[in-house]
């Protein structure tokens, strides 16, 4: 027989689980630099390193290789093309159209053409540059304009409809229309793409990657080998940041290096530079939304006319979803009785465009948000009391322009008002207002906007999740799921909640990462929802396991199942206090199974496409931020004075993840709405490529009073511990930021009059808005739409 | 040959590469992960670590950008990294107070931001948000916000105690000074196999570059080590400037300052804004602590950016630059230095010795203003200096240099002659800031259109006349000017 451990696994002290502020799993890993990320494992016998030689120019046909002085160079192992791929060539993850390498056609500037595999990174990456290539240029697409003429998209253009938009616009006594120019963002991830392929026995390969949505690279390194899914295992420790740019295409750079490694018998790692990286990936949406509003004299919407264009890049990649999801989000909070919302999706010959963090969401929201301003610039009042004037309410209804009912409408109007007071908003305004007309040269905007955000993935069949659970015989736990870890705090959360079910302490569960051979056909970690899906899987699983520990004990200590009780490390059986670790090992020496799977799928959703009605979300998160700007008119530049927020994240799991979230997601929405600029050449090549000239938020633009608080109230449906996701909904919260701005620029200008602003609001566009104000004649449509 | 401590263990480098990045050497040769690359251009502040160095007895300690310091510059020099600061489970107290204010997510940037702390622990900085902000103004975080890292910063300042450190700092200015005395070779010429050159003195510096024509300069290298890692070229062979003792100087006489081309950003802050503390928004912007405790003003004038943010302040104050080689030395006004794009009189065997400003005037009226889309470690969309002496109200003296504009750093010196004479208080500065616009020529960029390059400069001016004669607030980024 053998021997059960007397070392039995007890931490010291009892600490609480869900519901408390506990760090980071990896806190203390972080801080003394052994966190292991995929380049800092430990490096195989043989490695390889590998580099992608990309494309220099921008599209073109007929394109012809010599990459005889590529093989010839110092260091090089081998050098493969879309030739060599011994299976499937497209990566497309949802629609095809995603080609590993290029394939006689450029399709865009940057893309991979061939890969290269070398004895050290220096040589692999020295021997791109010896390519020759040409090719013959075509004219690119390079803008929605010039998609629309050319008629270039990547799906068909879809419609949500409630009453008659149309009728009800001609009717409306003031209407105005509008349209606002959405730069793209760049994800940033500190950890950079990165894959390692170690060919293993039985033509298996295990890769190693950092990346949101293993299965997927499983599915796709095994279809381009032309193998069997159960070949390739992928393992997920961690990555150093995701925000969507890991979701689907991480998949590339693990198909090119199992490619190498395939081919060579060698383990392959494949890592992008920075400029290279930032150069191949997609990035978030660049959008160009339109919008037609009728209104009353209270500034109550009437009809809405939204047209939302997408500008999706070469492929489908994501960019129906993320359009889909940008006109769920057209309506954020307001109720817009009678509205038409259109989505287009527009092709062009950039970077395939892709998740990041909203998901569309955030191109949506702003753009109702820009409109809400401008009913308040035109009509002369405060745009928080349109704002509020507008909200879902029993007053003026709860039917999104997709026929959804938003149960959440008075949790929305009593978290603004909160907010409106513990902000002192009023008090301000005055301030503001005071400052304003005392002050030649700055200029101060105050801005109050709300977040509701719709929590599940639209494509049904993705929310659902997988869990793993071990329990040894020293009474600790093993915990796996489908969900990847990327800073968000995922592991720690379900750790929490699988320590809650089995009322234990979470030291005593041990989060692992993430593997294909543990949790199967699982959905990318995207869309806020890895603690909702995961978090209740795991839970599931844990729940498993006491049932059975439960229905031992009941036989065992002849007891009533309501005698026994977890908790604190400890089971109480009848009038006996047994270890955890006492009752597991008696289970397992009485033949009871210490392993479950778990499983949970989202209840409640009913979306239809064809007819653009239903239920897409299981629920909404909500939020919302005040925040105050002053701006130089001399030169555009701006400081963030500051930011107050209140946001709904159901019953906190963990208020100090949470606020993470909330604090990380709203510097990082700022950022894509103030100092991060995508600029491209006139051939699709992205020539902000490097931190030096892309620039994400830095320190001092954090504010320096930044008020955050949880509007801590129980998620109505039942989600895991009544919590609701994080991830996503606060990076909205930062159009808070982009209307005070333009809040201050509207203090310059004639009553009536509606600035007119770009995002990103970099310091030049803020003074060309200044400028375009003191340019503009009063006889200006905009104006005379009022007279 | 080149020695340091890596931490407490001395290392020999024997054979690697001249041009071999720090970062290179700790992943790959030393196996130490915990020290990340982020971009391999020092922006992002990932790869930070510190460098201990003997400072009057004490140590020293900056944080580094390791992906662009050449490990060979670093003799005699401690590297510490972050598995360093750990003793055992008993966590530095950066290191506690990050985990304690939930200040990492992915963890990626983390060790970054530790070493940067690490080093602003022992700074002795008051525990001061600006401190913070100041200390970390290269390391990029994209997860929390940065709330949590300035709240972690404050408390372990808050709470500063000597360490371990501190504890072994005798040993260790002992161990260095060991290296600089007994395994340092006294002849600066290396052995074939690196070539890398480390002069001490001028001499030394003239039989370098006698023996090794070829040879490139390199002081902090926050520039050159990009051509390596951005453009993978061969930057060996390298005469290192760091070390020569001339190149070093930072005297004052009654007329002049004199700031040594090798000297740091971070080492002459003290004396130039002693003189000229107009500029401390400009010092605070330029680059970022990691980049300043490397970075030199001479460098800035070897490479000759027209984008540097050097030249236009130094042309404003009528600096004057000292070149050096085997021929002597040559003094020169820095408004002749440069002749084109990335071009100057330089010829390829000088070296930049020294740059001389003259002391503050009484009753002279400056400003440096840089504007980007960023405030931390940004490159300057543009870069407007002024400086005005009175004499009875009128302009006697008006000088201005501008980055950004042109191929060059710019002077304009008939549009700065317009304004001689005129009554500064008095005038309607309108119609300069036009003509100055209209002078300027400058290009559409990564950073900004050209129409944004001369609206900004044209009102930089407006901002400078209404700074120097009226008392209206005029800048949205908060400056500290109380020693103006």
């Amino acid at each position: 027989m053998r021997k059960l451990t007397e070392q039995l696994h007890q931490p010291d002290a009892s600490t609480p689980n869900v519901g408390a502020s506990l760090p980071h799993d990896s806190a203390i890993r972080h801080v003394t630099g052994e966190a292991r990320y995929v380049d800092d494992l430990p490096e195989p016998q043989g490695l390889l390193h590998a580099a992608v030689g990309l494309a220099q120019s921008g599209p073109g046909v007929n394109l012809v290789m010599d990459l005889s002085q590529v093989k010839a160079a110092a260091g090089v192992v081998d050098v493969i093309t879309i030739e060599d791929v011994p299976g499937k060539t497209d990566i497309g993850p949802v629609f095809p159209g995603d080609i590993v390498l290029a394939d006689g056609t450029i399709l865009y500037a940057g893309q991979p053409l061939f890969a290269v595999a070398a004895t050290d990174y220096e040589s692999a990456r020295k021997a791109t540059a010896l390519a020759k290539c040409e090719n013959t240029a075509t004219s690119p697409v390079l803008s929605i304009a010039q998609a629309q003429v050319d008629g270039c998209t990547v799906g068909a253009s879809v419609e949500f409809a409630l009453g008659d938009a149309e009728a009800a616009l001609t009717k409306a006594p003031h209407q105005i229309n509008g349209e606002l120019s959405i730069n793209g963002q760049e994800h940033f991830y500190l950890e950079g793409q990165v894959s390692l392929a170690i060919p293993e026995e039985d033509g298996g390969m295990l890769i190693y990657t950092s990346s949101q949505h293993p299965s997927e690279v499983q599915k796709l390194v095994a279809e381009v080998l032309g193998v069997a899914f159960h070949k390739v295992t992928v393992d997920v420790r961690r990555m150093g940041g995701g925000f969507g740019g890991k979701e689907t295409q991480a998949a590339q750079w693990a198909c090119l290096a199992a490619m190498l490694a395939r081919r060579n018998g060698r383990a392959v790692k494949l890592r992008l530079p920075r400029s290279q990286d930032m150069s191949t990936t997609g990035k978030r949406h660049p959008f160009h939304n339109q919008w037609q509003l009728g209104f009353d004299d209270s500034g109550r919407i009437l009809a809405a006319d939204i047209v939302i264009h997408g500008n999706c890049g070469y492929s489908p990649d994501l960019s129906n979803a993320i359009v889909d999801r940008a006109m769920f989000h057209a309506d954020n909070a307001y109720s817009l009785p009678q509205a038409r919302i259109v989505g287009h999706r527009w092709r062009t010959d950039t970077v395939s465009h892709t998740a990041f963090r909203g998901f569309g969401g955030p191109q949506g929201m702003i753009t109702i948000e820009a409109a809400i301003d401008d009913i308040a610039y035109t009509l002369g009042k405060d745009p928080l009391d349109i704002r509020k004037r507008n909200l879902y309410s029993a007053a003026n209804g709860v039917t999104s322009p997709y026929h959804m009912e938003v149960g959440e409408a008075g949790l929305l109007n009593e978290l603004i008002e909160t907010l409106e007071h513990s902000s002192d908003y009023r008090q301000r305004r005055r301030q503001v207002n005071d400052f304003n007309r005392e002050q030649p040269i700055l200029r101060k905007g105050l801005a109050l906007t709300p977040v509701k955000f719709g929590i599940s993935f639209t494509a049904k069949h993705l929310n659902q999740a997988g869990a793993l659970i071990h329990i040894y015989t020293d009474g600790s736990v093993h915990l796996n799921h489908g969900g990847t870890e990327m800073g968000q705090g995922l592991f720690t959360k379900v750790a929490q909640i699988v320590a809650a079910e089995l009322g234990i302490r979470v030291e005593s569960v041990q989060p692992s990462a993430t593997r294909t051979d543990k949790v199967p056909n699982t959905s990318p970690t995207a869309a806020s929802s890895g603690t909702d899906l995961n978090g209740k899987a795991a839970q599931q699983a844990a729940s498993t396991l006491k049932q059975r520990l439960i229905e031992f004990a009941t036989d065992h200590y002849k007891v009533r199942p309501d005698q026994i009780h977890f908790a604190d490390g400890q089971v109480g059986i009848g009038d006996q206090q047994l270890s955890f670790a006492e009752v597991v090992q008696t289970a397992y020496m009485n033949r009871v199974s210490l392993s479950a799977t778990g499983y949970y799928r989202t209840p409640k959703l009913s979306w239809d496409a064809s007819t653009s009605k239903g239920r897409p979300f299981f629920y909404f998160a909500c939020g919302a931020a005040c925040s105050e700007v002053t701006v130089d008119t001399l030169t555009g530049e701006y400081r963030l004075d500051r930011v107050d927020i209140l946001h709904d994240v159901g019953a906190s799991l963990n208020p100090a993840i949470d606020r993470g979230q909330i604090e990380g997601g709203f510097i990082q929405g700022m950022g894509w709405l103030t100092s991060e600029e995508l600029v491209w050449d006139d051939q699709g090549r992205l020539l902000s490529n490097s931190p030096a000239n892309y620039k994400i938020p830095a320190i001092g633009d954090t504010p320096p009073d930044f008020r955050v608080a949880l509007f801590d109230r129980a998620n109505d449906e039942d989600t895991v511990f009544r919590s609701k996701a994080v991830g996503e909904p606060p990076l909205m919260l930062a159009i808070s930021v982009w209307c005070a701005l333009r809040n201050a620029i509207a203090s310059t200008a004639r009553p009536g009059q509606c600035p007119r602003l770009a995002a990103p609001a970099t310091p030049e566009k803020v003074l060309d808005a200044l400028y375009d104000l003191k340019q503009t004649e009063v006889s200006d449509e905009k104006t005379s739409v009022l007279a | 040959m080149t020695t340091f401590l890596l931490n407490e263990q001395k290392v020999t480098l024997h054979d690697s590469s001249a041009d071999q990045t720090l970062l290179d050497f700790l992943r790959q040769d030393a196996h130490l992960t915990g020290t990340k690359e982020g971009c391999a251009s020092g922006d992002c502040g990932a790869c930070t670590v510190v460098i201990a160095e003997p400072d009057q007895g004490r140590l020293r300690y900056r944080a580094i950008n390791s992906c662009i310091t050449l490990v060979h510059s670093l003799n005699a020099k401690q590297i510490l990294t972050v598995e360093h600061l750990a003793q055992g489970n008993q966590l530095h107290p950066v290191q506690k107070a990050m985990v304690e204010h939930h200040a990492s997510q992915c963890g990626f940037c983390t060790p970054g931001f530790v070493m940067s702390l690490f080093a602003l622990y022992h700074s002795g900085a008051a525990p001061e948000r600006s401190s913070v902000i100041k200390a970390l103004s290269g390391n990029l975080c994209r997860c929390t916000g940065y709330r949590p890292i300035i709240d972690a910063g404050i408390e372990a300042l808050e709470h500063a105690q000597p360490d371990t450190f501190d504890a072994r700092a005798e040993k260790t200015v002992k161990a260095l000074s060991e290296i600089e005395t007994e395994v340092l070779p006294k002849d600066p010429l290396p052995d074939h196999s690196v070539q890398f050159w480390q002069p001490e003195n001028r001499l030394e510096l003239e039989q370098a570059i006698a023996r090794c024509p070829e040879a490139r300069f390199s002081a902090g290298s926050t520039d050159l080590a990009l051509e390596k890692t951005q453009q993978l070229k061969q930057l060996s062979p390298l005469i290192d400037l760091n070390r020569v003792a001339e190149l070093n100087r930072l005297d004052v006489d009654e007329a002049v300052l004199n700031l040594g081309a090798a000297v740091t950003y971070s080492d002459l802050a003290e004396t130039l804004l002693a003189d000229y503390p107009e500029a401390t928004e400009w010092l605070e912007r330029l680059g970022s602590t990691p980049i300043r405790n490397r970075g030199t003003l001479g460098g800035n004038l070897g490479t000759a950016s027209p984008i540097g943010d050097g030249p236009p302040l130094l042309l404003a104050l009528n600096a004057e630059v000292t070149l050096g080689s085997v021929r002597g030395l040559r003094r020169l006004p820095l408004h002749q230095f440069f002749t084109g794009y990335r071009q100057t009189v330089r010829a390829a065997d000088e070296w930049i010795d020294c740059i001389h400003l003259p002391r503050r005037q009484p009753g002279s009226l400056f400003r440096v203003y840089k504007i980007s889309k960023r405030v931390e470690d940004d490159i300057s969309t543009v870069c407007a200096a002024f400086y005005l002496e009175l004499e009875q109200g009128k302009v006697r003296v008006f000088r201005a240099g501008f980055g950004g504009l042109a191929a060059t750093p710019l002077m304009l010196s008939d549009w700065q002659n317009s304004l001689l004479q005129t009554d500064w208080e008095n005038i309607d500065i309108a119609p300069f800031a036009e003509s100055l616009e209209a002078e300027l020529h400058p290009l559409d960029d990564v950073r900004a259109s050209a129409r944004y390059r001369q609206r900004v400069t044209g009102n930089l001016l407006r901002r400078f006349h209404l700074e120097t004669t009226g008392t209206a607030p005029t800048r949205a980024i908060p400056v500290e000017l109380d020693h103006a």
